[in-house]
């Protein structure tokens, strides 16, 4: 009973339990990626303005240096990941698929690598604004994937209080372990990282949720946690999409988030771990962005693992390192299966918001035969927005797009809950960004035509 | 510069999908009908055998031709659905009905019922019940002429209409019983609860073992093939209103385990109107209809002219399905004003 009790979980309603795969990267420990020659740094690689460079061609950089300044308020600070020379700035290829504005740095092979301006930063006799400086010259962005500029999200508006601060730890993507060893790991990271933003925010409490597939992560952040620290940890169900902003707040206060409005309109800042983890350790060493964990795994690479790499990194270094792809590779994701982006070359980098890399063989990527709707009402119950899939669906296929805003497309989360239940193997949510993007174009148009 | 690794696929997320596909789904409902056609052979013999035979035919007859028609990749018989309608269609014969108005009613059941508004999808009424009530208008004696159920020594011996010709006169055979509820309906007499569960009733090849069905029934609900709330909304509904009226006047009405288990309610609750095509798509709406056939179900048996209304009930349900998957919307996540 007593166990019962312990084991108590929460969540939100509707979602999906899909197979979580972490087997494949769970029990291997973060492993640094030893140097390699050359790192490429988009200037692009968080949700914003690109950031502004700050070196030239065969300019000396050092591990930790800030090479390119946040452009505007929603962008991000850039730092180099390694101690080397800037052997270009030119267009290179992006994992979003297009040629994007990267500086291009060559490792000094002969440098120790050391971090520059190493110390630890007496941040409790910090203002919270001169700490939320830092962590926007820090260059911090989400790093479960959005890669949304983090001192954005501190910076709450007039007007508005940040109550909770949530750490999300769900890591509902399967196959993703990245989250989980950061906990077992780094937790006095987490909870420096946490005290740091409670100043920020002046925030009463934090929670840190994580899913009940990490049960010794659970335990082990329950048994550290410091006792003078307002947090709580808090398991939640294993339910994809579990680590979604909204469905975490919904799980742990009950609270939904207004449509078409933020966290913070339900007094919530929502940050990932690894960013969490990654702040700390930028107050205990004075260490910028500059490297972040990334689970590579599936059944198509030899060697699983839970590396600490640079950003930067390219895809071709970290298989090599790997033991390269095996011979039936046919899908290469940046992320995990539900939300990822599938590469099409392997020389792009790793950037900030890569949470995992993951190789699919031709017994994962199989074509399937889509068959009609049958109204199912599968995606109905797994939709954790309340849509209704099915309907959508099909005025997406005859390309009724403004029907589909009178049926609120514009809420939903792209998390694939649909498509992953649909049993006609219907693309729902494929067809339902496209819907988004050509509505969010003609209202942005129109917003035009109108000023 | 650009290096596209040729063998890599570019598609979108998500990569990962549920295991259980449309034809999966309609393939299990075909499994678990097997025990009921089992039983349907164990009590009316060849009869069942040649009935059976010929609904499906006629079902798959169409469909096959209409999936040529298409220039469909893959023969639409493969998914299952058409198996079902002509499946379901004869389990719901009399087991004496000549075999050409089988074969003729599976063929309406998909033509009438699935084609002719779009195949598969996107129909509006069960094609199964479709068939069978054009057989019901059009041959409204064949349609309600049974017969006791047979044994197994004379499992061969084809009885009641089955060879009479197209449109020559049925020989209407002596040998001619009334089902349960037509006893109940026009004699006041109830039958045994056991009889009722194990099926040794007259009645449609498909609809006299109860228990069967129903145990059909909780294994498709598990494995998440159909909606369990439909069954058991009818079901409840059903016994409630039968209780109610049994306990008004004892005499007159019979005991709400006879509704339950007598005709072809159980076959319609597990089998018929589970079908989600023509069912509405959120969990309220659910609510609604199958309460509605419930309604229906009772209506139509105690005051109605006919013995039987689990057809017309889930018809009229299926036809209101439109409307509520229209009224019936969910609630928005984010759309309430949240608490504070």
């Amino acid at each position: 009973m007593e166990l019962l009790l312990q084991r108590e979980k929460k969540t939100f309603k509707h979602g999906i339990h899909p197979d979580d795969y972490k087997h494949f990267t769970r029990h291997l420990s973060i492993e640094r990626m030893p140097f390699v020659d050359e790192y490429v740094l988009p200037l692009s690689q968080h949700a914003g303005a690109p950031s502004r460079p700050l070196v030239k061609l065969g300019e000396r950089v050092y591990r930790g240096q800030l090479i390119a300044e946040p452009a505007a308020f929603v962008s991000a600070a850039l730092h180099a990941p390694v101690t080397g020379v800037v052997k270009a700035i030119e267009p290179r290829e992006h994992p979003g698929g297009r040629m994007v504005e990267a500086i291009v740095i060559e490792r000094d092979p002969y440098s120790p690598q050391t971090l520059v301006n190493e110390h630890p930063i007496d941040w409790e006799s910090l203002s919270p604004a001169e700490l939320l400086e830092m962590i926007r010259l820090g260059g911090f962005v989400g790093l479960g994937g959005a890669a949304f500029p983090t001192h954005v999200k501190y910076a709450v508006p007039e007007g508005k209080h940040a109550r909770f601060f949530f750490v999300n730890a769900a890591e509902c993507e399967p196959f993703l372990t990245t989250d989980y060893r950061i906990m077992l790991e780094r937790y006095p990271d987490i909870f420096l990282g946490i005290r740091v933003i409670l100043k920020i925010l002046g925030s009463e409490k934090a929670f840190i949720g994580v899913e009940d597939n990490k049960w010794d992560a659970i335990e082990l952040l329950r048994e550290q946690l410091p006792s003078d620290l307002p947090c709580e940890v808090i398991p939640l169900e294993t339910k994809y999409p579990q680590g979604a902003e909204k469905m975490l707040i919904e799980a742990v206060l009950h609270r939904e988030v207004p449509s078409g409005r933020l966290p913070i309109d339900v007094e919530v800042v929502v940050n990932n771990v690894g960013t969490v983890a990654s702040i700390g350790q930028m107050f205990k060493y004075n260490q910028p962005l500059i490297e972040r964990v990334v689970t590579v795994t599936g059944p198509g690479i030899q060697r699983p693992a839970n590396l600490l790499v640079p950003i930067g990194t390219r895809l071709t270094d970290v298989i090599a390192y790997c033991g390269g792809m095996k011979e039936n590779v046919r899908q290469v994701l940046f992320g995990g299966p539900m939300m990822g982006m599938p590469q099409r070359s392997l020389e792009v980098p790793i950037l900030k918001g890569t949470s995992g890399v993951l190789f699919l063989t031709e017994y994962e990527v199989v074509p399937r035969q889509e068959y009609p709707c049958i109204h199912c009402m599968k995606c109905v119950d797994a939709c954790p927005m309340y849509l209704n899939p099915s309907l959508l669906g099909m005025l997406a296929r005859v390309r009724r797009y403004d029907d589909m805003l009178e049926h609120y497309i514009m809420d939903c989360i792209e998390c694939g809950s649909c498509s992953y239940v649909c049993p006609s193997n219907i693309p729902l949510v494929q067809r339902f960004r496209v819907a988004k993007a050509l509505l969010r174009e003609k209202m942005a148009r129109e917003k035009a035509a109108k000023a | 510069m650009k290096t596209r690794e040729p063998k890599l696929l570019l598609t979108t997320s998500p990569f990962i999908k549920s295991p259980h596909d449309t034809r999966f789904i309609m393939w299990q409902v075909n499994y678990a009908l097997l025990p009921v056609i089992l039983a349907s052979v164990y009590y009316f013999g060849i009869n069942a055998v040649l009935l059976i035979a010929v609904s499906l035919a006629g079902a798959l007859l169409p469909e096959w031709i209409w999936s040529r028609q298409q220039n469909n990749p893959v023969n639409t018989i493969r998914d299952g659905s058409a198996v079902i309608t002509g499946l379901l269609f004869a389990l719901t014969l009399p087991p004496g009905i000549p075999l050409w108005m089988a074969f003729l009613g599976g063929v309406v059941s998909v033509v009438l019922g699935k084609i002719l508004f779009g195949g598969l999808g996107y129909n509006i009424f069960n094609p199964a019940l479709v068939g069978r009530a054009f057989l019901q208008a059009a041959f409204p004696v064949s349609m309600t002429t049974w017969m006791p159920h047979a044994s197994l020594e004379n499992f061969f011996q084809i009885r009641g209409d089955l060879l009479t010709l197209p449109f020559m006169k049925p020989r209407m055979d002596a040998l001619s019983a009334a089902t349960p509820l037509a006893k109940m309906k026009f004699e006041m007499q109830p039958t045994g609860i056991t009889d009722l569960l194990l099926g040794s009733t007259a009645g449609s090849l498909g609809e006299t073992a109860a228990v069967i069905i129903l145990l059909a029934g909780i294994y498709l609900a598990i494995r998440g093939v159909i909606n369990w709330r439909i069954p058991v909304g009818i079901l409840a509904t059903v016994f409630v209103l039968a209780t109610l009226l049994h306990w008004v006047d004892g005499t007159k009405y019979p005991a709400p385990w006879f509704h339950l288990f007598a005709g072809g309610l159980m076959l319609g609750a597990v089998f018929m109107a589970t079908d989600p095509v023509t069912s509405p798509i959120t969990q309220k709406g659910v609510w609604i209809f199958s309460v509605g056939v419930g309604l229906l179900v009772v209506v139509i048996r105690v005051w109605g002219g006919l013995p039987e209304g689990v057809m017309y009930s889930i018809l009229l349900m299926n036809a209101l399905t439109p409307l509520i998957n229209k009224v019936v919307r969910p609630r928005i996540y984010g759309m309430r004003k949240s608490e504070s």
